[in-house]
């Protein structure tokens, strides 16, 4: 496609599709935006279900804000601050940030593991966190492999302004999505021979889109794995103090306590977007093991450090240890009692889901209301969803998943009414398709793998991705 | 079984083992000398004084004065879900309400010469992302922008370290009082034709770190109209803008397109922040301003590696939509600075030292060049070591901005209260005493 004479006046990066948007998946959004729901404006608009938010637990940050002016430069108690804190741009952060932060990490993991402050270098969300990390540690040109279905924004995060390639490790429902030594060790060779030079494995840890977490014997053969290969392991930790079940999380860090590894090697991503529930604020956590990740990181942090005003407000908030500890407890409470109530409502209209114990969503088995076991099919099946049924879901196929039939739909950015509404309109739906076509269905119930996928399109694997945590949600006023 | 580690370890990335971060070079030595012994007017007063570092803190009452009276600011809005939809809010657009003020905000600062459209306004954390991310949208690894001389050393790290692109200087002296000139824009272009460099765009700083001074309209129309020849793009960082001393005195790049129906100006871009107008570094406000539908776009998409935290949004949203604080914060900040500028400058001609005759900025660009041993670098260097150790001023010798001619050097006066800075035009005035002394006993 020829380029506009505007086009040619701007970089390659700026030109190319890396950053995500120009995908159909888009759709989905758009139908939103078009149709929000709302209870009692727009009770039939699109309830959205693709945004893996939480929004459970403002009560507690609320609360413990208004028992706390001083952690705000806005308040009468805290205003004396304000100087101090506008002009601090020193991108080590504030002490009591680095300090609060590793405090919070520490506790996230049950207090199995400590973090050392001066190694938590800031950056502009995870997003930015993982994008520092891959300037640090590949050139243009080499890869990473990464297991798939995978958060659909890695592309862009890892490769749209680095040049670096994202492999997929295909996972599938036939063990569980289970991260396979064979899957990456294929996935290694075939680079190698494609003369590709791979220099890590990036994971999320817990996965999305799945919502659950890597036991310890898979973690134990991926740290073997790379360091057998002599290349970089990146886990994304985004999700660590949204875990509301067992199989508990077992997190990195931990591993290396327990085994022989190169901590170089190692490389945590980390947030607060998801387990607080605060995107809006910014906090992306690099923390690297290995000292010249840490210096280089800090460096390039000043491209994306997390303004000053906010580090204030965190360091109070989490170095309150009170605090800290009733909230990542009522956190798991409440996901575990929502994540109960969605999965056995879809049990009761026959749907069942990856059984998963962390995340902010479900992984969603919706294979037998395919027509075909084909990427088309869901595709359509995706369609329905959004126009008829008026749910925003994402389908597998933006993660990258190599088996048809798969959604991710989030249930923590929204109430206990919403969530209700929404299972009615997935029951009505369910009952509808059954009356429509009975006897294909009573051949197919079954959830266990029983054809053989069609050969996963080439073409569909190009980063041409929908981008959920892209801030792409319009602003309502 | 036990895993062999064999050494060295895994390489990191070439961007990870490269200098062009810059943190090795003098500008930063003179860092450490201050951090190892910061000035104090009671704990430590034979310390090393900051003057090294271009912040604004003469204006924080106006601001801490706002804020204690308008609670608007340290609420979250519109009740209880504001604190839930403020905190929730990651979509890159930014806050309306905030890029509404802050082109209001620009506006203003321009005496309403301009006009901004919010729907332009690009938001980063930083002016430091901001550059960096408008490189990667004009230039491709291995292109280069121009930059006049001598520029801001953090350009070397912002528009070249992960970019991969070059910067070629366009080189102005003290003969014209470093203007640009269209012969060095010429030259500067060859010069990158000449290395088989593709150039993507001309850089300027308006008004100038380090020379404190405004870029005049016929430098500015030249500039324009050489870019446009050219077909490349040009960026204006306006960072300096609301620290005119004189309103009428800065002519801002979009002046000029306006004047001219906005006719080829898909090809300019402004950079602008409140980190020094507004002294609020650590907030990482930063915005481009681009007249190219394709890099707004484009630019925004990007931002998600570098949002600002709606938090902070919230807050200075409130702020600066409020006409009567800021048209009485630009008034005072002004006033302020012009009376800073006037005593540094008093106080360093009465030592003997003349500097760049200036009307922007928290510096000026004084010229030591008489006192140096050699008229070079190192002789530069030698005395900013003196300056350093001797008369503890940590000051910014001219070779860390690129300039060709030694002896100059980048003086902040902002960032400091007016005793502080008595104490240092004094340990100024001293030095040169005692050189001339030192001088006339040689002499006999």
């Amino acid at each position: 496609m020829a380029l506009s004479k505007n086009q040619q006046l701007l970089s390659k990066i700026a030109t190319n599709d890396r950053h995500g948007e120009n995908s159909p998946y888009f759709d989905g959004w758009k139908a939103y935006d078009k149709n929000p729901y709302h209870p009692i404006d727009n009770p039939e608009g699109v309830i959205q279900m693709g945004l893996a938010e939480n929004q459970l637990c403002f009560d507690l940050i609320q609360k413990w804000i208004r028992r706390n002016p001083k952690a705000s430069i806005c308040t009468a108690e805290g205003v004396h601050e304000f100087k101090n804190i506008a002009i601090f741009q020193d991108y080590n952060g504030f002490k009591e940030f680095r300090q609060a932060v590793a405090n919070f990490m520490g506790k996230a993991r049950g207090g199995r593991v400590t973090f050392d402050p001066t190694r938590i270098v800031m950056s502009g969300g995870a997003t930015g966190a993982n994008e520092t990390v891959m300037f640090c540690l590949a050139n243009p040109g080499d890869a990473f492999l990464v297991p798939s279905p995978c958060y659909p924004a890695f592309d862009r995060d890892c490769g749209w302004r680095t040049g670096v390639q994202l492999i997929p490790v295909n996972c599938d429902s036939s063990n569980n999505f289970l991260i396979t030594k064979a899957a990456l060790e294929a996935a290694y060779e075939r680079a190698q021979q494609d003369h590709i030079n791979v220099k890590g494995l990036i994971i999320a840890n817990p996965s999305n889109p799945l919502g659950t977490v890597l036991d310890r014997d898979t973690l134990r053969s991926l740290v073997s794995f790379i360091n057998e290969k002599k290349i970089h392991l990146v886990s994304d930790e985004i999700y660590a103090a949204s875990v509301f079940s067992t199989p508990s999380f077992v997190s990195v860090s931990e591993i290396i306590e327990e085994m022989e590894c190169d901590r170089d090697l190692i490389h945590i991503v980390y947030s607060l977007s998801k387990d607080m529930g605060l995107p809006g604020f910014r906090v992306g956590i690099v923390y690297s093991y290995n000292d010249a990740v840490v210096n280089c990181g800090r460096k390039m942090s000043s491209f994306g450090l997390v303004s000053s005003q906010t580090q204030h407000l965190l360091a109070s908030m989490l170095s309150d240890n009170e605090f800290v500890d009733n909230f990542l407890k009522e956190n798991s409470k409440r996901l575990a009692k929502r994540h109960s109530m969605f999965t056995k409502g879809l049990e009761k209209v026959g749907i069942a889901c990856l059984k998963s114990s962390a995340g902010l969503f479900v992984w969603m088995d919706l294979r037998r209301l395919l027509k075909e076991q084909t990427l088309e099919s869901e595709m359509n099946l995706w369609r329905v969803i959004i126009n008829e049924v008026k749910l925003n879901v994402s389908p597998g196929s933006s993660f990258h998943c190599s088996e048809p039939g798969w959604f991710r739909v989030c249930f923590a950015n929204m109430d206990d009414d919403t969530v209700e509404v929404a299972l009615e309109r997935i029951r009505v739906f369910v009952e509808k398709q059954q009356v429509k076509s009975k006897r294909k269905f009573q051949n197919n119930l079954n959830l266990k793998l029983s054809y053989t996928p069609r050969r996963y399109d080439e073409s569909v694997m190009s980063p041409h991705m929908m981008s959920p945590r892209s801030p792409l949600v319009r602003a309502r006023t | 079984m036990a895993i062999e580690i064999e050494q060295p370890s895994v390489g990191l990335s070439k961007v990870a083992v490269s200098e062009t971060h810059g943190e090795d070079s003098p500008y930063f030595a003179g860092w450490k000398a201050y951090d190892e012994n910061p000035y104090d007017e009671l704990t430590n007063p034979s310390g090393v004084i900051q003057m090294g570092l271009a912040e604004n803190q003469v204006s924080f009452d106006l601001l801490e004065a706002f804020l204690e009276t308008h609670s608007e600011a340290s609420s979250w809005g519109k009740g209880a879900s504001g604190f839930r939809e403020n905190a929730l809010f990651q979509d890159y657009h930014g806050l309306l309400s905030f890029r509404k003020a802050m082109a209001s905000f620009m506006e203003q600062i321009r005496g309403g010469r301009a006009k901004f459209d919010p729907e332009r306004v690009v938001l980063t954390a930083g002016a430091t992302a901001a550059n960096e991310l408008l490189t990667f949208i004009l230039a491709d690894p291995g292109d280069a922008l121009l930059v006049p001389t001598p520029y801001y050393p953090g350009f070397d790290r912002d528009l070249r370290w992960r970019t991969g692109v070059k910067i070629v200087p366009i080189h102005c002296d003290s003969s014209n009082n470093f203007q640009i000139t269209p012969q060095a824009l010429e030259a500067a272009y060859s010069e990158a034709e000449a290395m088989n460099i593709k150039v993507r765009g001309v850089l300027i700083t308006n008004p100038s770190n380090p020379l404190g001074a405004t870029i005049q309209r016929s430098v500015l129309e030249e500039i324009f109209d050489f870019v446009t020849r050219k077909n490349i793009h040009l960026v204006s960082d306006e960072i300096y803008s609301g620290s005119v001393f004189s309103s009428s005195e800065f002519i801002s790049i979009a002046e000029i397109l306006e004047a001219r129906q906005n006719k080829n100006s898909e090809r300019v871009h402004i950079v602008y922040s409140l980190s020094k107008d507004l002294g609020l570094p650590g907030f990482r406000v930063g915005t481009i301003y681009s007249y190219n539908d394709e890099v707004v776009t484009t630019a925004r998409r990007m931002s998600s590696f570098t949002l600002i935290s709606s938090q902070t949004q919230h807050l200075l949203a409130s702020m600066l939509s409020n006409k009567e604080f800021t048209e009485n914060y630009i008034k005072t900040n002004r006033e302020r600075l012009r009376k800073r500028y006037n005593m540094i400058i008093e106080g360093l001609r009465s030592a003997g030292i003349e500097c760049l005759k200036g009307n922007a900025g928290l510096f000026c660009w004084m010229n030591l060049s008489p006192l140096l041993e050699k008229p070079t670098r190192e002789g530069e260097l030698a005395l900013w070591n003196s300056m350093l150790h001797e008369v503890k001023l940590n000051i910014s010798p001219g070779s860390s901005c690129h300039c060709s001619e030694p002896g100059w050097f980048r003086v902040c006066f902002a960032n400091m209260s007016e005793q502080t800075l008595e104490v240092a035009l004094k340990r100024i005035h001293n030095f040169m005493e005692k050189r001339e002394r030192d001088r006339n006993l040689k002499v006999i």
